[in-house]
């Protein structure tokens, strides 16, 4: 049994429909441990007070946002490769909620960067790179929206996706080039060895698997919409056909 | 591939628009940004690598979703699609006529535009260069963008909210030049950086532009 066989929008819905209750329920249970834990049990920050607990909202999102970019490229790349139309579906429907993720973080960053940094915004690589991401996800969407033929808009969604990653990156690095930051470096990293505290570790590693539960939830409620969309139209073309 | 970039070219100078259109949108905004920040001189210079590097930008822009547009109405662009010629290339011929009535154009009349804002004394050289490097980029990336948008009926707006985006390794690179060229800086990562990029685009934008075109015109 391989993996492409989830392809066909039958098996697709049935997995995903089992999986879908599991993946919302657990992504309930991590984000309120996680949060409670991270909002209400852990120390103060020494130098930050307790303005830190922003962490557990900004982390989690940021990483999502960059991951479910990452997502629809593969997603992208599946569909032009191997014409398996849940794949493009599934992008269409993570876009929306990468978008809401780069939000989040920018969002929550800016109500971080006003006790901390005594400002709301600053040019600073990572939040100038975050604002073009958000940018990319306004374009994609809005080619998705403005094509009407779902495989032309498949397509040129799809191309789109893969050059704009490549542009992505380059803007990533071109910002860091262009101008030195405020932010800090990563906080979590596996091969490091100053990385943040236990204390505030644990709840944080519970909310970003929240997030990552929450994400893939989300994706599946919205690809099963999509699906059935498709299939609603499907249904009312042979109609208006007989 | 020369007749069509003749084709392409003669279209520009006598269609009208295309041509002069950008040029003069590059100078509006040279005065205009003037009139908005104040007449002193010591601000304007400081701004003027980046105010000249985001008015080239937009006026690219300009005149981009006429790139295809007419050829696609009247089926020249089906033509063109099923003659011997790829794609690819019919797609790198036009980007290169896009460039050489609007990238080109202003790349020329940088200087005086330049001397408008105050730019000192050095920084002309580096201007010209950066813009000279730079705008093919601008033109490929904007094929692209146009080739995404073709088929549909109002993708002007769409079609810059798609474009500005995938400026922007550009705009930050040459500005950079501009700027450090300006201020007298050493200037040669970002020159090198700029250049990679319009060299990468051309070489492989061309690809995903035709990839696209043959999407809107099944």
């Amino acid at each position: 049994m391989s993996v492409w066989e989830f392809a066909n929008p039958r098996r697709f819905m049935g997995l995903s429909g089992r999986v879908l209750p599991w993946a919302g329920g657990l992504a309930v249970v991590f984000l309120s441990v996680g949060l409670i834990w991270g909002f209400f049990l852990t120390p103060d920050d020494y130098r930050q007070g307790s303005t830190v607990r922003i962490i557990y909202l900004h982390v989690p999102a940021a990483m999502m946002a960059i991951n479910a970019w990452g997502m629809m490229l593969v997603a992208s790349l599946i569909w032009l490769i191997r014409r398996h139309h849940v794949s493009a579906l599934a992008a269409k429907a993570a876009a929306p909620v990468g978008v809401i993720f780069t939000l989040i973080a920018l969002i929550t960053g800016a109500l971080w960067g006003q006790p901390m940094w005594g400002t709301w915004w600053a040019w600073d690589p990572r939040l100038t790179s975050f604002l073009i991401l958000f940018l990319f996800y306004l374009g994609y969407m809005a080619l998705w929206q403005a094509i009407e033929d779902p495989d032309t808009a498949a397509d040129l969604t799809s191309i789109l996706c893969i050059v704009g990653s490549v542009f992505a990156v380059l803007s990533r690095y071109a910002v860091n080039f262009w101008n030195q930051g405020l932010h800090q470096g990563a906080t979590l990293s596996l091969d490091k060895e100053e990385n943040i505290s236990d204390v505030f570790w644990v709840p944080l590693v519970i909310c970003i698997a929240g997030f990552i539960l929450l994400f893939l939830a989300l994706v599946l409620l919205r690809t099963r919409t999509e699906i059935r969309a498709r299939r609603l139209s499907a249904l009312q073309a042979r109609e208006r056909m007989a | 591939m020369i007749a069509l970039l003749i084709r392409d070219l003669r279209l520009a100078f006598r269609a009208g628009g295309g041509f002069g259109l950008s040029l003069a949108f590059f100078l509006l905004v040279a005065v205009l940004v003037p009139l908005g920040v104040g007449p002193e001189g010591g601000t304007l210079a400081r701004i003027a690598p980046g105010i000249l590097w985001v008015g080239a930008a937009l006026a690219c822009l300009l005149s981009l979703d006429r790139l295809y547009a007419l050829d696609f109405e009247d089926g020249s662009l089906d033509l063109l699609a099923t003659a011997p010629l790829p794609l690819e290339g019919v797609v790198a011929v036009k980007a290169l006529a896009h460039w050489a009535v609007t990238g080109l154009p202003l790349t020329v009349v940088a200087p005086v535009l330049g001397l408008l804002l105050n730019l000192p004394a050095p920084g002309y050289g580096w201007l010209v260069l950066s813009l000279a490097l730079g705008t093919p980029a601008l033109s490929v990336i904007g094929a692209f963008g146009a080739a995404l948008t073709v088929g549909l009926k109002r993708g002007g707006l769409l079609l810059s909210l798609l474009v500005l985006p995938l400026y922007v390794p550009s705009l930050i690179f040459g500005a950079e030049v501009a700027r450090r060229g300006a201020a007298g800086q050493a200037m040669e990562t970002p020159l090198l950086l700029l250049a990679g990029i319009s060299l990468g685009a051309a070489a492989l934008l061309p690809f995903a532009a035709a990839a696209a075109l043959r999407v809107n015109l099944r």
